[in-house]
């Protein structure tokens, strides 16, 4: 790829998403774009960026999903899962005993791993048997990852690979020689197209945030106006959730980490006393 | 080092198993059915056994039923390694008293992944 085209991309992805692309993934970048180049017709890179330039919107958006990474799995990083079950649930449990309501956002959802491993949490709880109001919240940057998320059906591997065989056949069915959600676990995910970078307006209230392996591909700025915006939709006892490779710290004022939880984050030195105890 | 016991007909399949729990750190043993793996465990009961399915002499869910009635305190972890990939025999496994399920065809993912949920990585 031509030096001037990679800058071009480069500079695209990161206004539209974040991204930061850097020179040393090139083959993983053409790669990545070649899917997008047999969508769109196109023979060569050039000629892709060429049309890019043009500013053709649908191009744009097929690329900046390209370049995403939508590697996932079932109670991926199982640590933090065990974090939510048993320090985060049963505080919020207990605080919420009167409004019965949680909110909660898996922010990039990829393939819908992550929230329905949420979800099968929840269930293990008996919360919307017992009158809860659960409003699950799974978004992605990525169209495609969002309507694979929402169809819930995943292959022999993709069930094999954190999921243990007793939660998949309570709560998934068969369908050849894959695997379906069940309806009760899909109905309690909404799901929607997001880009972290546009406004939260619509996502206040929130008790926990997962925002997992998605900050280590944003520039130190965009890692703390997202974490900025993050905060601000959090109750001041809620959660945040980061993957293992990320941090709070140095980023945000609010955060501060849970000592012997490191992917979990709460707001305030109080809210972060409270769960080292409990745990 | 931890120990398995790979119990498959498919001497490729016993082959490909052990070289991946041998790169996981487990010390590998090899029986081709039902029957020598029951001989194999009262010689010395391994701490992990992956069980296929369908053998001839004794299949794998015979032998699982003859392994759990005996030497009581002794229950090695038994993951089915197997073909038969639906609910039923599923079901039939984990009521035997298997602790987990791999459904061919695997790789070293999904054994990675299956040794991490019986706790033994």
């Amino acid at each position: 790829m031509a030096p001037d085209d990679f800058n071009f991309l480069a500079q695209l992805v990161r206004r539209r998403a974040g991204l930061v692309l850097t020179a040393p993934k090139t083959n993983l970048i053409e790669g990545r774009l070649s899917t997008v180049m047999r969508r769109f017709g196109f023979r060569s890179v050039d000629a892709l960026v060429k049309e890019l330039r043009h500013g053709r919107d649908t191009l744009a958006r097929a690329v900046t999903e390209a370049m995403t990474t939508n590697e996932s799995s079932f109670f991926r990083d199982r640590a933090a899962f065990e974090q939510f079950r048993d320090l985060v649930l049963p505080h919020l449990i207990e605080a919420r005993s009167d409004s019965r309501r949680l909110r909660i956002w898996s922010a990039a959802c990829a393939a819908g791993q992550e929230p329905y491993s949420i979800a099968m949490l929840l269930d293990d709880r008996k919360l919307a048997a017992n009158g809860w109001s659960i409003d699950l919240i799974a978004t992605d940057v990525s169209a495609e990852m969002v309507a694979r998320a929402e169809d819930g059906v995943y292959s022999h591997f993709e069930v094999q690979r954190g999921l243990a065989i007793r939660r998949l056949v309570a709560h998934f069915s068969q369908e050849g020689g894959n695997w379906r959600i069940h309806e009760n676990l899909r109905r309690m995910v909404t799901f929607r197209q997001f880009n972290l970078l546009d406004s939260y307006g619509w996502l206040d209230d929130l008790d926990v945030v997962f925002c997992r392996n998605v900050l280590i591909y944003f520039d130190q700025k965009t890692k703390s106006q997202v974490l900025d915006k993050i905060a601000e939709m959090l109750m001041p006892d809620g959660a945040l959730l980061l993957g293992h490779a990320e941090t709070a710290s140095g980023l945000s004022n609010v955060f501060l980490g849970v000592d012997h939880a490191p992917s979990l984050y709460v707001k305030g030195r109080i809210a972060a006393q409270r769960l080292a105890a409990a745990g | 080092m931890k120990n398995c016991l790979v119990v498959d007909d498919s001497r490729v399949i016993r082959k490909v198993a052990c070289r991946i729990l041998q790169e996981l750190d487990f010390e590998t043993d090899e029986a081709e059915d039902g029957i020598s793996a029951l001989a194999a465990c009262r010689a010395r009961m391994p701490q992990l056994i992956l069980l296929d399915w369908n053998m001839p002499n004794m299949n794998g869910i015979e032998f699982l039923k003859t392994l759990r009635k005996e030497r009581e305190g002794m229950r090695p972890v038994v993951v089915f390694c197997t073909t038969e990939n639906d609910v039923a025999h599923i079901t039939e496994a984990l009521n035997a008293g298997a602790n987990e399920y791999i459904m061919k065809p695997f790789d070293r993912g999904i054994i990675e992944a299956k040794l991490v949920e019986v706790g033994l990585m």
